[in-house]
């Protein structure tokens, strides 16, 4: 079967689905295993990198934003978006736009816990970017719990994102897996 | 008898001639700050001592009898974050329980001009004393003068963050102090 060019996305948006996507999986890991050491250089070292990390993928999470509305995703085949009910239509959606929400309120969450709790940050110990929120321990404390639920509500759906991908591949069959992988256009 | 009376009259003229010349200058702690920038990876991170004291014997007609020191709480040190300010007591930082106060004693103070002086002394934390040159400004307003003004010091020098905690491409060696003290019976600039 030849698959033609609207089927597939962007191998721009390929490269980015799957650079990010793995990112935001170690970046929270990173983000867990943190918070849980004692204070120590180690424990330092990695809330920075952690930032650093985060301020990139934010970056790049805008980048990838424009990306998409500026190039057109590949509809879903006939076939499987009219075996779809009504809540999945809504679900892939659904999925799809918290995700991208999440992309941004995340990191900009943790960049505005960082200036609260009175640690700007160094974007690689060089350059400083600016506190859009006020140093004050009270807010501080207000947003942390915001920047974790929002981190744990990505990856849930990072899950929900998964497991869709694994159902079209592993009972549905349908290889529309494909559309995001490396292979020829 | 005939031979203390002189004596007795001559050191306490000499005694109370410094002391009426200058009265002793009252610190405002209210709307006085001493605070400490320092950098992790950095990033500037901001700190200030809650309590310290002061005793401080100047008149700016007559800056060579000065005399100028501080008392701070090592205990009262915070960066604003209970999770590190729990550390800052410990051994390898303030070691507080050994060395509960840093100083500062002054040696000389220079009138540099009209609203400048600078005041250098001893510095002694955690019981290790370095020479300092402070440089500071004088502004009045009503019957309060604020002193002002920032010195840099190697935190290395006086041990503090040590062991894991020396490395100082985690945590710079140099260290700047800044301080706001507000006080009361200073003399007209």
């Amino acid at each position: 079967m030849n698959s033609t060019p609207a089927l597939r996305y962007h191998p721009v948006s390929v490269l980015l689905h799957w650079v990010l996507g793995l990112a935001l999986i170690g970046l929270f890991a990173v983000g867990l295993y943190m918070t849980d050491l004692p204070f120590s250089p180690q424990r330092l070292k990695l809330y920075n990198w952690h930032k650093w990390a985060g301020v990139t993928l934010l970056a790049l999470s805008a980048f990838r934003l424009i990306w998409r509305l500026t190039h057109r995703p590949p509809a879903l085949p006939v076939a499987i978006e009219s075996a779809m009910p009504g809540w999945q239509k809504l679900a892939h959606h659904a999925t799809h736009h918290g995700l991208y929400l999440l992309f941004f309120a995340v990191p900009l969450l943790g960049w505005a816990y960082s200036s609260a709790a009175g640690f700007p940050i160094v974007l690689f110990g060089v350059l400083p970017l600016p506190d859009f929120v006020p140093v004050s321990e009270e807010l501080a404390e207000l947003i942390k719990p915001l920047h974790k639920l929002s981190a744990f509500a990505m990856m849930a759906l990072v899950l929900l994102h998964v497991a869709g991908a694994l159902k079209h591949q592993l009972v549905d069959r349908d290889g529309l897996i494909a559309r995001m992988g490396f292979g020829r256009r | 008898m005939t031979f203390m009376r002189p004596v007795s009259f001559v050191l306490a003229s000499a005694l109370w001639l410094p002391l009426a010349a200058q009265a002793q200058q009252q610190l405002v702690p209210a709307q006085s700050e001493i605070g400490f920038v320092s950098r992790q990876m950095g990033v500037p991170v901001e700190g200030k001592f809650k309590t310290f004291s002061a005793q401080v014997a100047f008149d700016p007609a007559k800056p060579a009898a000065s005399n100028i020191a501080f008392t701070v709480d090592t205990g009262s040190a915070t960066l604003g974050v209970r999770e590190t300010d729990v550390e800052l007591p410990k051994p390898i930082w303030f070691n507080v329980a050994q060395f509960p106060k840093a100083t500062f004693q002054s040696s000389s103070v220079k009138r540099v001009d009209a609203s400048k002086f600078e005041v250098a002394g001893k510095l002694t934390i955690k019981g290790v004393s370095s020479d300092v040159v402070v440089p500071v400004t004088l502004a009045q307003s009503g019957t309060t003068t604020t002193a002002t003004g920032s010195f840099p010091i190697k935190r290395l020098t006086f041990r503090i963050g040590e062991k894991e905690w020396s490395d100082t491409s985690m945590v710079a060696d140099e260290v700047q102090v800044k301080f706001k003290i507000a006080l009361t019976g200073v003399g007209k600039l």
